[in-house]
């Protein structure tokens, strides 16, 4: 394959192979098979019914806006979507899960066969994608006792079934990935699938997107080797730090002549490392079987077509386009991470404003200034078009560029317009030739020593006499016109 | 084909606590009934899709709109155990 | 005039409309009867006789002032005990769900609520319907009306005992693989299972999801249309029910067979049908013939293979249904409680099933599980396709299909309770149309040698109910079958 050919190779020549599981928590007013609250309440139990608590004689029903949200997340993954794909039971008893069995999908998904195209650090890398499924989450366990929640040292645990049954779509990459920044990059451009598409606030610290890694180490070219699958990872950067940990530590246990056992890990955020979750006594036989509860479910064509129609533009789309605008890749990567400030950053550069002049705003002062006051660009009276005039009137030289920082932070303030913000301040800059040549003049008289160098070719005190303009004008002088202004009169004359 | 069921493997994934003379007992039952099944087993179905629906209907869906959930105490006043308006269990092996 | 208990639904509508009784007098009747037979027969595990009262005198209150809620207004009606009520015990005759009191009402309950029924209470059942004989009951077993040392057939042996003795004008059970229809066989009623997806599952206890369905026990084939016209069409709370129109089944009695194509099933004729109900079966076919029906001989081959397809389907379904009972939110928790929740939850299950029930989750689960799945599960679902198949050739042929309901007549408690397949024998006439998804019924036609009811099978296709009712009909105009079970004589529990 030509990926190992350019696969980046871990110290004593090892080769790490990543795939990733994926679940995101679809944002649907109801969930999946009932018609409970799916935004999980923090008050226990209180968005339960029978089909969720999963008491005799309850059935599951469809969420039709589910099965939408999953429709167009295997669609913007570029996968096939299944004309008829079905609902199966996996059947493991565990206490937060009420029917103890899940409604999953085994055979069929709804969607396969897809490809994300992900950046890292500049450079383009597509991960397969291998299946999109539709099931349900379970509930939540709290271990009480002595081991302050750990589940080993528990007295008894409290079960909740809020979030049982609200709608969950897992997203299986092929193992395509070689490196964990790769894994992160992969994390990161999903979560914003996911976010541009709607379907999902994909809030990993709260888990609404949650990921599994699994691993493993081989020699290039040689057979996979054994993998483990790390689970409780729950921010991008956990993503990158607990798929290296567990890289460097199947190396360390192969080069000491140890094998690799197949395995759940867990990764503890504190002590960056992944440990060994107490294994089963046996390894788990699902079961699987259709759902006889739940219909086959048809996507036909019309549904296929309307969901490629309805796609909103993608974050490698967007990418390429800010790229395409002269921002530059940092910057574009943190426009895609703040939907906001890009929205802000299109309309601008939709009405004439330099890409780059508006994104380097918008990814310094701006995002700073919000960072500061903890809110959202929605917050502030920050507009497009408060940018489109500000990009105008340094362009046209009436506003340094520092100054211009300056009115943008009173312009989300709520101040006003930059050029009211500008002149109630007095910051326009004078970029009047005029004014700025009868100062120029005054200068030039007072300092009679350092016309005199200029004059016979020594451009050194050149930098004074501006500097000494600029004082006298207050700051306000365009810097550049002085300087030409300068140099016309201690050359011309 | 003859028939030879691991019944303690099946009782545990069918999380059924059963002694040793009740696991002998039902494994030969299982046995029993499963040669009856054989001759179905034997009968030719090379083509035959496997039906799982009685009727052929799709989808089922219902729109997403909430309905009204349970009063928490009409449930839990039928648990075994409850706590804090919570189901309580005792501590879990995983 | 007659004891009020003895009325059909009909006529029982008809009295109350005419001002000749009230419906809390129907209810009294029914509960007089129920106190005379009860002591023998355990049909019901639960009178509801607070909530009955209250509902009763709601309905006449409301007949009064001219709010009719239809035919079953103020019409005494017993549930079957896997029917999920709102705050009255529902057990399905498990241990394991002693005392639940269920925080909803299924939707079929639900109708027979707002259509105006009185719920006379729950009636016994083989634990989970897994059965044949009602003897599977974790609270004892029902008896048979007319032989008290004979079983009333299972599962929803309850619920055709107390229509027979007339404790309830109408009941409903539910049908996997018969449990409607051959107790109504052995009782001497009618027992009709919809066509998969006619009747709503939401609150049924679930037994086999795939071919599950409530239906209606009657004394009268009217009635029995006029109880499934209560609760049939599509219900939003189950995806598998039938979204369309239902025709009002009620309508469709009196149109005679005449010129209608009838198919006898020759495979359900064979070695182990009892010679007295072969008879029986044989001389209605023939007066259905004389009534104008052309009659003859059709081949359901897969038939063969259906009983063994079923016992591998069933089980694998019930044992995900019922893993839901593991002591967790409801129902028994062992009292040991010294292990982890994962102890709890196995001894729990070990202690609140009884013995078929364990046997079928084994079953299940054994069909499903790794390395197996295919020679068993996915093998009996191809049998299922050749199975509806056969049907559908059939129904080229003819309209409508019969055969016995029952290999035999009501046999002793305790005969098949220690041989398995010899009990699941018994449902061998009914489990085609539980896999194809059909429409059956079975209606009373005779008695054999020892004054036990013999059962006679109208099966139809999809959706075929008001065929199989006009069918059902005649053949109970042609019976003629009048007998009522003895009701209890010398030992009579006074009221």
């Amino acid at each position: 394959m030509s990926i190992d050919s350019v696969t980046p190779l871990n110290a004593g020549g090892w080769e790490a192979v990543i795939g990733l599981e994926t679940h995101v928590e679809l944002s649907t007013a109801s969930k999946m098979f009932c018609g409970c609250r799916a935004d999980i309440p923090e008050e226990p139990n209180t968005a339960c019914c029978p089909v969720c608590l999963a008491l005799p004689g309850a059935l599951p029903v469809p969420n039709e806006q589910a099965i939408e949200g999953i429709v167009r997340i295997g669609t913007a993954l570029g996968c096939e979507i299944n004309e008829t794909s079905l609902f199966y039971r996996k059947n493991y008893f565990y206490p937060d899960l009420p029917k103890n069995y899940q409604i999953s999908q085994y055979t069929f998904p709804v969607a396969e066969h897809g490809a994300l195209e992900i950046d890292v650090e500049g450079e383009p890398f597509t991960v397969g994608i291998t299946r999109v499924h539709m099931e349900e989450d379970t509930g939540k366990s709290t271990h009480v006792g002595d081991g302050g929640g750990r589940i080993h040292d528990a007295s008894h645990t409290l079960l909740d079934f809020n979030r049982a049954g609200v709608p969950l779509v897992e997203i299986v990459t092929e193992p395509d990935i070689r490196t964990p920044e790769q894994a992160r990059a992969y994390g990161a451009e999903l979560q914003r699938v996911v976010l541009a598409l709607g379907v999902s606030d994909a809030k990993l610290e709260a888990g609404s997107m949650r990921f599994d890694a699994n691993v493993s180490v081989r020699r290039p070219g040689e057979e996979f080797g054994t993998r483990t699958e790390t689970k409780n990872v729950n921010s991008l950067r956990s993503l990158q730090r607990a798929v290296a940990f567990e890289i460097e530590r199947q190396i360390a246990v192969l080069e000491s002549g140890g094998t690799i056992v197949q395995e759940t890990r867990h990764w503890n955020e504190d002590t960056g490392k992944t440990s060994s979750m107490r294994t089963k006594e046996e390894s788990e036989d699902y079961r699987y079987f259709q759902d006889p509860d739940l219909l086959p479910l048809s996507v036909d064509e019309t549904w296929r077509l309307r969901a490629v129609e309805a796609l909103p533009e993608l974050p490698g789309a967007a990418r390429t386009r800010f790229r395409d605008a002269g921002v530059d890749p940092v910057n574009a990567e943190t426009l895609l991470d703040n939907p906001a400030l890009a929205a802000l950053f299109t309309d601008a550069v939709a009405a004439g404003a330099p890409g780059r002049l508006v994104a380097n705003w918008l990814t310094g002062e701006v995002i700073a200034q919000l960072r500061r006051d903890e809110v959202d660009v929605s917050d502030t009276s920050l507009s497009s078009s408060h940018l489109v005039e500000l990009a105008s009137m340094v362009d046209g030289g009436d506003l340094s560029s520092s100054a211009a920082k300056d009115v943008l932070t009173r312009a989300m303030a709520g101040e006003g317009t930059p050029r009211a913000i500008a002149e109630a301040n007095d910051l326009l800059q004078v970029s009047d030739t005029g004014a700025i040549e009868e100062v120029v003049e005054q200068v030039l008289v007072d300092n009679p020593d350092a016309l005199e160098k200029v004059r016979s070719g020594d451009m050194k005190p050149l930098g004074f006499l501006t500097g000494q303009v600029m004082r006298q004008m207050g700051g306000k002088a365009d810097p550049k016109v002085v300087q030409q202004v300068l140099r016309a009169k201690t050359q011309g004359e | 084909m003859p028939v030879d069921i691991d019944i303690a493997k099946v009782a545990n994934l069918a999380r059924l606590a059963l002694s040793e003379e009740e696991l002998a007992a039902y494994g030969t039952q299982l046995e029993d009934i499963l040669e009856h099944a054989e001759r179905v087993q034997a009968l030719p179905t090379d083509g035959v899709e496997p039906t799982s629906h009685p009727l052929p209907m799709v989808n089922g869906f219902r729109p997403d709109e909430r309905t009204e959930s349970l009063e928490p105490e009409s449930f839990l006043s039928e648990a075994p155990d409850a706590e804090d308006g919570q189901f309580r269990v005792p501590r879990i092996l995983e | 005039m007659a004891d009020l208990a003895d009325l059909t639904i009909a006529e029982a509508g008809r009295g109350l409309r005419a001002g000749d009784f009230t419906a809390v007098d129907l209810l009294d009747a029914v509960t007089k009867r129920a106190t005379m037979t009860e002591a023998q027969l355990h049909a019901y595990l639960t009178l509801d006789s607070g909530g009955a009262r209250a509902a009763a005198e709601k309905a006449d209150a409301d007949l009064a002032s001219g709010d009719d809620h239809g035919p079953l207004h103020g019409i005494p009606v017993a549930l079957k005990d896997n029917m999920v009520t709102k705050g009255v015990e529902t057990t399905a005759s498990s241990q394991i769900l002693a005392g639940w009191k269920p925080p909803y009402d299924g939707t079929a309950v639900a109708r027979l609520k707002a259509a105006g029924a009185v719920i006379t209470g729950k009636t016994n059942l083989d634990e989970f319907a897994m059965g044949s004989s009602t003897e599977n009951s974790a609270f004892g077993p029902s008896r048979n009306p007319w032989d008290h040392t004979r079983v009333p057939g299972g599962s929803s042996g309850g619920s055709a005992a107390t229509v027979s003795v007339g404790s309830a004008f109408g009941s409903f059970g539910s049908d996997t693989g018969g449990s409607i229809r051959q107790p109504a066989a052995l009782c001497g009623v009618v027992g009709m299972k919809p066509t998969y997806g006619m009747v709503s599952r939401y609150g049924l206890i679930a037994f086999a999801s795939s071919l599950d369905q409530i239906g209606p026990f009657s004394r009268t084939v009217e009635d029995s249309a006029l109880l499934l016209d209560a609760v049939a069409g599509w219900d939003r709370m189950d995806s598998t029910s039938i979204d369309g129109d239902v025709p009002a089944f009620s309508g469709s009695l009196s149109k005679g067979v005449e010129g209608l194509r009838i198919g006898l099933v020759t495979e359900l004729m064979g070695e182990g049908i009892d010679p007295q109900v072969k008879a029986a079966v044989t001389a209605m076919a023939d007066k259905l013939a004389g009534a104008g029906a052309e009659v003859i001989e059709v081949g359901l081959p897969a038939s063969e293979y259906a009983l063994s397809a079923y016992y591998l389907i069933a089980p694998a379904e019930a044992s995900a249904n019922l893993a839901r009972f593991d002591g967790v939110r409801y129902g028994h928790r062992t009292e040991h409680l010294e292990g982890t929740t994962e102890d709890m939850m196995a001894m729990s299950r070990a202690e609140g099933f009884g013995p078929e029930v364990i046997r079928r989750i084994l079953l299940g689960t054994y069909a499903l599980s790794a390395g197996y799945y295919d020679a068993f599960y996915g093998q009996a679902q191809r049998v299922r396709t050749l199975m509806r198949n056969d049907f559908a050739s059939a129904y080229e042929q003819v309209d409508v299909l019969i055969s016995p309901t029952s290999p035999t007549t009501a046999f002793p408690v305790g005969e098949r309770a220690a041989d398995p397949i010899a009990m699941y024998y018994s449902d061998v006439c009914t489990i085609p149309s539980n896999l194809a998804g059909d429409p059956a019924i079975s209606v009373p036609v005779g008695l054999d040698d020892q004054r036990l009811p013999i059962g006679f099978q109208i099966m139809a296709p999809a959706l075929g109910e008001e065929v199989m009712y006009q069918v059902a009909a005649e053949v109970e105009r042609l019976a003629g079958f009048t007998d009522r079970a003895p009701l209890a004589t010398s030992e009579v529990v006074h009221p």
